[in-house]
């Protein structure tokens, strides 16, 4: 063809009626942008999937919410939440199963909380960098990783078995406390670091020791951080299930507990036995539905306080 | 007085330091005690036809204690469970890091920390009684109760542990880098693919090691619903009993310090080496790849 060097380069010079040159869009240029099309578009094909995964599991909840709440819902009464069940439970409330797994939930989180805050303070206030941290980190979070089954094991074996505790409440809330202890050291340890250093520095400076700075300075201002962490250390215990099989939990009993060494009742496990070893399976499906909507309806709206109240804790912070 | 004070310093960072290792001395007695009631086992049969015996008939006479099945069930509902949660996980991550509006940000990321919170036993009610009749009907199997269904369920277990992990290790790059790739005409896509993604490697990696030692280790999902058949299975729709379903089911019928009881604790043992191992693994990731700034890049 019989274009010149530039005309290939530039593109076509065109005369316009306006007598201004116009230059078409040269072969190049055609080809960067067909490149840069493709390129595009790939983006946006990928991007979409990257929104559908993300709608996927965010849906996820959703949708397990949805149908306990749709074939939940009418097992929901008065009677229900107020009354101990009655013929072999086909019949009658979840009310021991209640207070059992608010006993589990509040004695697991006062055995845990005083340990769970004081290991936070030394590793975030008193520690130095060194090879006994690096111990201390890696049994917590090995600990966090600890299988919850094998969590009960260790409880059947230690407090059940060689403290003679039986199972009992206090053996299912120990188990139940050191498997909340991860959660209550990681919440702890972030408020603790969310509080400024120029407070810290300002207690010292008029001459406060450590410890007074922590007590009196550090301490409050971490407050609502450590109690948002507690709220989530007794929904994880609340939820558990596999941990109080051996410690704490029994089939049916129907009274409510009156010494921390009685067997209890608790929801977790009542979905569990109702679901999979009763003698009737099908026929106590709405009290299954029930009791697990009261359960999610506890942890959920424990972690929701929890999840709210932290949002607020961070935008104040960061103001 | 000051001497006092000074006293009264080093009793309270005596006091914190001695609680602080009480993570120590639990992880030391959890190791005690599994060992202590699982290894008698072993004067029974030896420790490779433990681990390698292809039966395990706990209650029948004389009984079989081959925990192969459920070590193999263990690792088969892990890997199918990964291979679906680690490609929903790190995309949701990229998502949330990259691409959603604050607003939008705002309404999943609690959606998946709630999902997280979701106590086992009701996703494990969950596949047992909507997705179980729901696969059963699909896909024609005699039941829905199955490796599959667990693999599911687990993989919405782990989910949120790999999303949020990765989510901080993507957010966590240096923006330069992300604009030194755009300035240079790579589109948003390529600078993900290439910068971004390369750049928090370590940190998706830790947390997809997360999410597979959360999964191997459930207990509840695995016990209501993969169908509780002792066998190495040969699809992924057939019935599987992973060690930790086979532990919650048989504990309570094991007779106290008999044969039975002793090989559960020894499935344990087992059980916490593979979480330990992924930990240690996951932690030694961490560390040894830590991103500090640019520089190391």
């Amino acid at each position: 063809m019989d274009i010149t060097n530039e005309e290939y380069m530039e593109g076509p010079v065109e005369k316009t009626t306006t007598g201004k040159p116009v230059r078409e869009k040269s072969e190049i240029q055609k080809a960067v942008d067909a490149k840069h099309a493709g390129r595009k578009l790939t983006e946006a094909v990928l991007f979409t999937l990257f929104r559908i995964a993300a709608a996927i599991c965010g849906l996820a909840l959703l949708i397990i919410v949805f149908f306990m709440v749709k074939n939940g819902w009418s097992a929901i009464t008065w009677e229900f939440l107020t009354e101990v069940p009655r013929d072999s439970m086909t019949k009658g409330g979840i009310l021991p199963c209640i207070v059992g797994t608010i006993a589990l939930s509040f004695g697991a989180i006062l055995i845990a909380l005083p340990i769970g805050v004081a290991s936070a303070i030394y590793l975030n206030e008193y520690a130095k960098p060194g090879r006994i941290l690096r111990i201390i980190r890696l049994s917590i979070n090995n600990l966090a990783g600890v299988p919850s089954v094998v969590f009960g094991l260790f409880g059947l074996a230690f407090f059940v078995i060689y403290l003679d505790m039986g199972v009992s409440l206090a053996a299912g809330a120990l188990t139940l406390g050191a498997i909340s202890l991860p959660v209550i050291i990681g919440a702890t340890e972030e408020a603790l670091k969310s509080v400024p250093d120029t407070y810290r520095e300002a207690s010292l400076g008029l001459g406060a020791t450590k410890w007074q700075t922590i007590y009196r300075v550090v301490l409050p201002a971490a407050l609502p951080g450590v109690l948002t962490g507690s709220i989530l250390g007794i929904s994880r215990a609340a939820g558990e299930t596999a941990p109080i099989m051996f410690t704490a939990a029994v089939f049916y009993t129907p009274d409510l507990p009156s010494s921390v060494f009685d067997e209890i009742m608790a929801l977790p496990y009542h979905i569990y036995v109702l679901a999979t070893a009763g003698t009737y399976i099908t026929e106590t499906r709405p009290l299954q539905y029930g009791t697990a909507l009261v359960l999610i309806t506890l942890v959920l709206g424990m972690n929701l306080i929890a999840i709210i109240w932290r949002g607020r804790l961070r935008r104040k912070l960061n103001k | 007085m000051a001497n006092k004070r000074n006293t009264t310093e080093k009793t309270m960072q005596a006091i914190f330091f001695s609680v602080a290792t009480a993570s120590i001395a639990i992880l030391f007695m959890i190791m005690l005690f599994l060992f202590m009631e699982g290894l008698p086992i072993f004067k029974e049969v030896s420790v490779s036809d433990f681990l390698f015996g292809k039966y395990w008939y706990p209650t029948s006479d004389p009984a079989d204690f081959g925990i192969f099945p459920l070590i193999i069930a263990s690792l088969a509902v892990t890997a199918l469970a990964s291979a679906i949660a680690i490609p929903l996980g790190v995309m949701t991550a990229v998502y949330l890091a990259e691409l959603a509006s604050r607003r939008v940000a705002e309404i999943v990321k609690p959606l998946v920390e709630l999902l997280a919170a979701l106590p086992s036993v009701v996703i494990g009610f969950f596949g047992m009684v909507i997705v179980a009749p729901f696969l059963q009907d699909v896909f024609n199997l005699p039941t829905g109760l199955n490796m599959f269904n667990a693999a599911l369920m687990l993989a919405f277990m782990s989910i949120p542990t790999i999303t949020s992990i990765s989510e901080d290790a993507i957010y966590s790059v240096p923006t330069a880098l992300k604009e030194g790739s755009m300035a240079l005409g790579a589109t948003h896509w390529e600078t993900l693919l290439r910068v971004i993604l390369p750049a928090s490697i370590s940190g998706i990696a830790t947390a997809v090691i997360l999410g597979m030692s959360r999964a191997i280790g459930e207990t509840m999902v695995v016990l209501m619903v993969a169908g509780g058949a002792t066998m190495i299975p040969g699809s992924i729709f057939d019935p599987v009993r992973p060690m930790p379903a086979s532990i919650a089911a048989e504990m309570a019928e094991a007779p106290f310090r008999g044969d039975h009881y002793y090989a559960l604790f020894a499935t344990g043992i087992v059980l916490f080496l593979f979480t330990l191992l992924f930990n240690i693994i996951a932690d030694q990731i961490a560390h040894r790849y830590r991103q500090v700034g640019e520089a190391s890049l």
